[in-house]
């Protein structure tokens, strides 16, 4: 075990380029290993927690209204698909250009707060774009959510969960191409600097509220691209999409998974969307107590996440990324003596 | 006039549980920095435990006005020393996210309990029929809930402004270290502030069950329109959480006349505006590194 941490960490692009094969077979495998439908669910719900967590995790920015743009884009996706018959990755893109489009007023005026009060006013703006759903039932068929939605795509037929699973998994791994592109360029750097000192990542001269916004947006429009997809493979689009269980569902799969680790926020959405697959399926009644008592004992006594830990164990330190433990600097001190040893 | 008049009236009913709620959501960040998510779920379980009083037990309102929020406020108390006081040197969004896990599990643990449809709860026969307010005819138990909110809240100003326990309250929230040093013991009081914040939404929960559905999920939505009222008034100030929570109350009966479509959204609207224009909120001081 030791020999293979030292061998880890002395061939990080070898390690790297062996998890990216992994990643890939696991992706291509997995409608074999799971029920293809859910197969879909794990791959637009990973999607969304790796763009969560570019905004918790390398901004630190915790957004509790993420549902505003997974929901958003679900609907505007269906929408696009069931109105003007657009083939469904162009109607998915569709949805995440609106969700950009609603996070560059969302994020301006969040990122005026920090903290737990960004997490509320993100949750209170995405609560807006609920009641709206909720009002506007002309377009959004309001509590019976919009059905029907086709899965066009130049007449082939992909009515088979099995086959659009391979037809959407594109557009999920481009998105986590995206993502991860973002963390390692030098735009994802100086987030990173603004999460851990603000004060002197604005002395070094970055107007940070605009680094935030534009992270804002790059994980809304990820997010659109996951609910797109979720909605099209769903053939419906409900208010669930759009309310806030699920901006904290997907906060719960990158805590889970481990923050500031996109590897773990795909890992933290499988296991989740399989749990509740099981307990849906073992006819459980009761699924919050179970999601909620893992919410709480992960923040009880798991704060790194599965991935998190496991890079801590193996004593990775190549990356600046993975925070040490997230966010145990005193609260009361002000971010300019937020620095962090070494 | 009647009209804008009596909606006005409605809107001071629905910001008195604003009030109630935003007030003990701000006592509590005041001393111990976390915002409780759950909040909304205490609100339920207030509104429950009068329901399961009365049913069950043939306790009536009176009672129940006294003993659920005290009942609440000991489970508060228990939780903030099994759970939350192991957060409380970490950054305070891991007891957000701890409230809301909280949140899940308590709403399905009585949805599974009660099921979702809403519950009866017979308004108490010394408060039934309505009152002649002069312009119009309002409902006994809407004027009640008015003036006994009002009069809590300023039970709680009077006790925060002008006891003993307000003023090593007050100093604890504003330095702790300082508060320390001068000899209190800070972290007694940091418990029962807690508990007492969560008998705050029982009592709301109680006041709600009689003109309010009874359900498991009476607390989801309302707990963030409460949030949105402590951003407005600024989530330090106990007197802006208060006088925001009257305020988007008579806000949202009013827009419930002239915009219809809008009365849900506006007081988001209204915190979007707050934000651009004043960030830290109307009656908040500006946070260090906030």
């Amino acid at each position: 075990m030791t020999s293979l941490t030292r061998r880890l960490a002395e061939a990080p692009r070898a390690a790297r380029t062996a998890g990216l094969v992994a990643g890939l077979a696991a992706a291509l495998a997995l409608p074999w290993l799971v029920y293809p439908p859910v197969a879909m669910d794990i791959a637009c719900w990973a999607l969304f927690a790796v763009a969560l967590d570019l905004l918790l995790g390398y901004t630190g920015l915790l957004s509790f209204g993420h549902a505003a743009f997974w929901g958003g884009s679900a609907y505007t996706a269906g929408l696009l698909a069931i109105n003007l018959g657009w083939p469904f990755p162009l109607a998915v893109l569709g949805g995440a250009v609106l969700a950009m489009l609603l996070a560059l007023p969302i994020g301006f005026l969040s990122v005026r707060r920090s903290g737990i009060y960004f997490a509320m006013v993100t949750l209170a703006f995405a609560q807006t774009i609920y009641f709206v759903a909720n009002q506007w039932r002309s377009l959004t068929g309001g509590e019976n959510g919009l059905q029907s939605i086709p899965r066009e795509l130049g007449g082939l037929d992909l009515s088979e969960p099995f086959w659009f699973y391979y037809a959407g998994l594109p557009i999920v791994l481009a998105g986590l191409a995206v993502a991860w592109r973002i963390v390692r360029s030098p735009f994802g750097q100086v987030l990173v600097a603004i999460r851990d000192n603000p004060a002197r990542a604005r002395a070094l001269g970055y107007p940070i509220d605009r680094y935030k916004i534009l992270a804002f947006v790059l994980s809304a429009g990820l997010s659109g691209l996951a609910g797109g997809l979720f909605a099209i493979s769903h053939g419906f689009a409900s208010l669930q999409e759009v309310y806030w269980t699920t901006s904290g569902k997907v906060v719960m799969m990158t805590v889970l998974g481990g923050i500031g680790t996109l590897w773990g926020s795909v890992l933290g959405a499988t296991l989740v969307v399989q749990l509740e697959d099981y307990l849906a399926s073992a006819g459980f009644d009761g699924i919050g107590i179970i999601t909620g008592a893992i919410f709480c004992l992960i923040v009880l006594l798991f704060r790194r996440g599965i991935w998190g830990t496991v890079a801590h164990r193996l004593g990775s330190s190549r990356r600046p990324a993975p925070a040490p433990e997230p966010g145990v600097a005193p609260p009361a001190q002000p971010d300019i003596e937020r620095t962090r040893a070494g | 006039m009647t009209n804008l008049l009596q909606q006005a009236f409605n809107g001071l009913v629905s910001g008195s549980f604003y009030a109630l709620l935003a007030l003990g959501l701000a006592v509590i960040f005041g001393m111990l920095r976390v915002v409780n998510f759950a909040h909304g779920a205490f609100y339920m379980l207030g509104a429950f435990g009068a329901y399961v009083l009365l049913s069950s037990r043939q306790v009536g309102f009176w009672a129940a006005l006294v003993v659920v929020p005290v009942a609440l406020g000991l489970l508060g108390m228990a939780l903030e020393r099994a759970f939350i006081h192991r957060l409380a040197a970490l950054d305070p969004l891991y007891n957000f996210l701890f409230t809301f896990g909280l949140t899940l599990i308590l709403q399905d643990l009585v949805r599974r309990e009660y099921g979702v449809q809403s519950q009866p709860y017979p308004r108490p026969a010394a408060l039934a029929g309505s009152v002649d307010l002069g312009v119009f005819a309002y409902p006994t138990y809407q004027v009640f809930v008015l003036g006994f909110s009002v009069a809590v809240c300023l039970a709680v100003w009077y006790l925060l402004a002008r006891t003993r326990v307000g003023m090593v309250v007050r100093a604890a929230t504003e330095r702790a270290d300082l508060t320390r040093a001068l000899g209190v013991n800070v972290g007694r009081w940091v418990t029962p502030v807690f508990g007492f914040g969560i008998a705050l939404a029982g009592l709301a929960g109680v006041l709600a069950a009689p003109m309010r559905a009874v359900n498991p999920l009476m607390g989801a939505d309302l707990i963030i329109v409460v949030f949105a009222v402590v951003v407005i008034g600024g989530l330090g100030s106990v007197f802006g959480s208060v006088v925001a929570g009257f305020l988007i109350g008579m806000l949202q009966a009013l827009g419930n006349l002239y915009v219809p479509a809008l009365s849900q959204t506006l007081v988001f609207l209204l915190m979007g505006v707050v934000l651009l224009w004043r960030p830290a909120g109307l009656f908040g001081a500006e946070e260090a590194g906030a």
